[in-house]
Order: C-alpha cells, then structure tokens, then sequence
C-alpha cells in the first residue's frame, strides 16, 4: 500500500509517495539521501538513526515513514546552517567525541535535544541521555566532555 | 521488512471494525517500539496496522470529577513522566515510567503499549498496580473496565478479545500519605529491560499494628506482573529490621521466575529479596505516622 504524504524535512517541505512497511529511516536514506541517519540494529538499542521528529528525538527506525506526514523531521544535515556547524557538531570534533563516526549522526541529534531541554547537564545527566546511544570506539569519554562544552558554548552565546 | 498496510483510525468505530473486520491480521499500532521488531524478527505477520494514536482522548491526561486520574492508551512515556497530576499524586508511576529503555524511545513508546504487550518486565505494570489502576476497554459490546492486575493474563496475552482496544488507564486517589519506590535490576545501571523489578508503596493506616498498610508489586519474575501478598500482609504487623527481613523472604517466595538469557531463576528470586528490601527501608525512611 502506497501513501502520498507532505513532510518537512531540514526546513524544506516534501511530497513523497512511500510504502506502507517502510520506515522514516528507510525513506530519509534512500529517498532523500540524507545518508548522516544511519542503520545500526534496526531494533531502537543503539540510537545511530535518532532524527528529530517535531523537536523530539526518535529512533528512526522504528517510525514508519508514513506516520510523517504532516509533521517536522531534523537529520544532522539540518542542523548546519549556511555552513555553520551547530556548537555540538563542533565540539564533537575539537574534542574528539568522533572516531569511526557510525554513531555521531545520531548522538548528535540526542545531545542537540538534550541541550535544548537542560541547557546544563550534570555529567550524570549527559550519560542518562545518551543512555539510547550506542558508541563502540570512543569509550564515551570525550563524547561527554563535547556535550558539556557545547552545552558551555550556547550559554555564553546566549549571554552574549 | 515484511509488508503490511497502515491506517490512521480517526474514530473508535472506525479502529474496532478494521480490527474485526481483518480477523486477527490486523493490529493496533501504538508506539511500535515492540511491534516492529517482532515483525522484524519475523515472530508477526499482520496484513494491517491500525494506528491508534490520533484516536479522540488517546493522547490525552485528565483529572477525572471522581478524583481519577485518567491516562490516554497512547500517551507516550515521557509525557506520563513529566504530567503534573503524576509527578504530585503518583510519582511511583512516573519513576517507573522514566526507567524504561531510552530518551528516545520513551518518546515513541506508549504506557497503553506497554500493558498491552503483557511482557512480564513491563516496568509500568508494578507500579500500576501499586495503585489499583484500571483498564478501560472498547470493543464490539461496548466499554468494559478490568483492573490492570488482571489485565495480564499470561506472557504476551491480555484480558483483550478480538476486536477491543485499550482506550485509556484510570487510576484512582493514591491513599494519604503514600510513598512508593520502583527499584530494576538491568545488566546495565540504566536503560535495560528488567531482569527483575519491584514496586513498593506503604501508607500510613492506623489499623495496621506496624501503622502502615503496603503494597509490593513484582515484575519479571512471574508469567505477569505479581503482587506479593504474603509480604504485604507481613509488614501491616512488624516493620523492625527483622519485620522488613521476613517480609522480603516471603517476597521472594512468591516469585516464580525462570532462566533466560537475562539471568537465572535463582539469582532473580535472591535479588528479589535484596530489592525488596530496600525498597521497604526507603519507604520507611520517607512515611511520616
Ligand atoms: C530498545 C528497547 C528497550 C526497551 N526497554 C524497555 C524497558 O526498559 N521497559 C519496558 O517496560 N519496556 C521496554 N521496551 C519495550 C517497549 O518499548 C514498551 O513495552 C512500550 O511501552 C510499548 O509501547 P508501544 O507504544 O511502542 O507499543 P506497540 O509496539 O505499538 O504495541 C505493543 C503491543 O500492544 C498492542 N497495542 C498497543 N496499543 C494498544 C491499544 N491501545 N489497545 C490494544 N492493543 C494495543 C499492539 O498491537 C502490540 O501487540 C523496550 C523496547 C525496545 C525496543
């Protein structure tokens, strides 16, 4: 069964024809190429594909796609704006929250969503709410220093 | 993944009769956080999802005239979470509710989902019961009430008949004075599905010879989630260490878990007793009489 739906991704509205059975992940990658949401354990464990889904993180592989329609979706790619890298994304990388990279699409978007809702995490705060996120590299260090520097960078730029 | 047909329901008489109409091929569709991946898994092979959030009052939380307080089937975990009337009058739920998985999947993942797929380690369920809640039931007959207790009827089977739906859960007035604790053992210190868990609430009850009468709820331990009545009944008369001791032991009586991959039988009914445990000396610790 195919549904034709409207959805915005990235700031840009969509109409997509999508089947049925497939996921939001499913029609972020291969219809839109937006290949930052990647396909880790298709089973919500490890967090790769984490989208916003009207401002809220999901796992995007347990979303159908045609459950978008008429509603918001943020990947990685739209948080850069005219090339400015948001403050997580940078900090991810001075800090070296990134290795093989599989995984920093989607603790990106957890960390910018939990940015927006505590601006000023606890370091145990941090890990509760990269719990959904899965990193086999990094040993997750540094990826909590880069969440709490980010975290660091939007209030003095607020203040600012 | 396997095909399969999506509808929005827009009405209840619209979901119950693509429910029946499908005989058993079709399922209400919630959070999907357990349904897509047993049909990933291939253990599912339904023709059609009918999706029941957008159904009148399923996203809804309301204080009811009677002082009930009536939950939505499929308001998501955070939002049980974070809803004032919970957080003040039921924080056992809300500290239940917080445990489960991820920020994200508490996002998807429905408290009606949660009892519906009557998985013995439904972290919600313990707490639920704690409080007497209620399962509101639409169906062909019309609307029928069972409490969640006996809501679940066996791993994976509710009290449900072909062609009913969960609308809501309504819980009562907690008694004064209630405190609850909800302790989950994971492999992982947050995050897991429970390897066992317990919920207990005490209040102060001045015709109880300990001064408080309790409720001790077990999950994943047992076929469904299972009160432990013998443990309850223990602390209404003694709450001393030794009083909390023996309650604990008979908690752990009651238990009749199995080996999984998760963890031995044994272990689980031993952490049964040390959970117990502290949950009752927390609780203690907070009960003012
Ligand atoms: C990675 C991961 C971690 C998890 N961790 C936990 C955990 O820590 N604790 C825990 O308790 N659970 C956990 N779960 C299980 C799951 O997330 C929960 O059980 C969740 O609450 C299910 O809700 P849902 O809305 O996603 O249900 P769905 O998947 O949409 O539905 C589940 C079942 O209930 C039926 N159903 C749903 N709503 C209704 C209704 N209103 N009326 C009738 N039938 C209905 C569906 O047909 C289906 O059979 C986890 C799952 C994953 C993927």
């Amino acid at each position: 069964m195919k549904h034709d739906i409207n959805l915005t991704v990235n700031g840009e509205l969509y109409n997509l024809t999508v089947e049925s059975h497939h996921t939001l992940l499913t029609i972020l990658r291969e219809q839109l190429v937006l290949t930052s949401v990647k396909n880790g354990c298709s089973e919500g464990e490890c967090g790769a594909c984490t989208v916003l889904f009207d401002g809220k993180p999901v796992n995007s592989c347990l979303v159908l796609g045609a459950e978008a329609d008429g509603h918001e979706i943020v990947t990685a790619e739209g948080l850069t704006i005219n090339g400015q890298l948001a403050p997580i994304q940078q900090t991810m990388i001075d800090l070296g929250g990134t290795q093989c990279g599989y995984c920093t699409p989607g603790i990106v978007m957890a960390s910018f969503a939990l940015l927006e809702r505590n601006p000023n995490p606890t370091e145990q705060e941090i890990r509760e709410g990269l719990v959904g996120n899965l990193c086999r590299c990094t040993g997750y260090t540094r990826i909590v220093d880069a969440v709490r520097e980010a975290a660091r960078l939007q209030r003095t730029d607020m203040t600012l | 993944m396997q095909a399969f047909d999506y509808v929005k329901a827009k009405t209840l008489e619209e979901a119950s009769a693509l429910l029946a109409e499908h005989n058993g091929d079709a399922r209400p569709f919630a959070g999907a956080t357990d349904l897509l991946i047993r049909i990933e898994r291939g253990f599912l092979h339904p023709a059609k999802m009918v999706d029941i959030k957008n159904l009148p009052g399923f996203r809804a939380i309301n204080a009811l005239d009677n002082d009930w307080l009536r939950i939505g089937a499929a308001v998501t975990m955070n939002e049980v979470v974070i809803h004032r009337d919970v957080e003040s009058r039921y924080p056992l739920l809300a500290e239940a509710c917080q445990s489960v998985a991820s920020y994200q999947l508490r996002n998807r993942a429905t408290i009606g989902g949660n009892i519906c797929n009557a998985s013995p380690a439904a972290d919600s369920a313990p707490a639920l019961i704690c409080y007497g809640a209620e399962a509101i039931i639409h169906g062909p007959q019309g609307e029928r009430r069972v409490t969640v207790e006996d809501f679940f009827q066996g791993v994976g089977q509710t009290a449900l008949e072909r062609g009913e739906l969960l609308t809501a859960i309504e819980i009562p007035p907690p008694p004064d004075g209630a405190v609850g604790r909800f302790l989950k053992l994971g492999r992982t210190t947050v995050g897991d599905i429970s390897v066992m868990n317990v919920a207990v609430l005490g209040w102060p009850d001045e015709n109880a010879a300990s001064g408080a009468s309790w409720r001790i709820v077990l999950g994943s331990v047992a076929p469904t989630p299972i009160r432990a009545p013998q443990a309850e009944k223990l602390l209404a008369g003694d709450t001393s260490p030794a009083g909390i001791e023996a309650a604990a032991r008979a908690a752990a009586d009651t238990a009749r878990p199995i080996d999984d991959i998760r963890a031995s039988a044994a272990y689980r009914t031993d952490m049964v007793r040390v959970y117990t445990r502290r949950g009752v000396e927390h609780v203690l610790a907070e009960l003012n009489y």
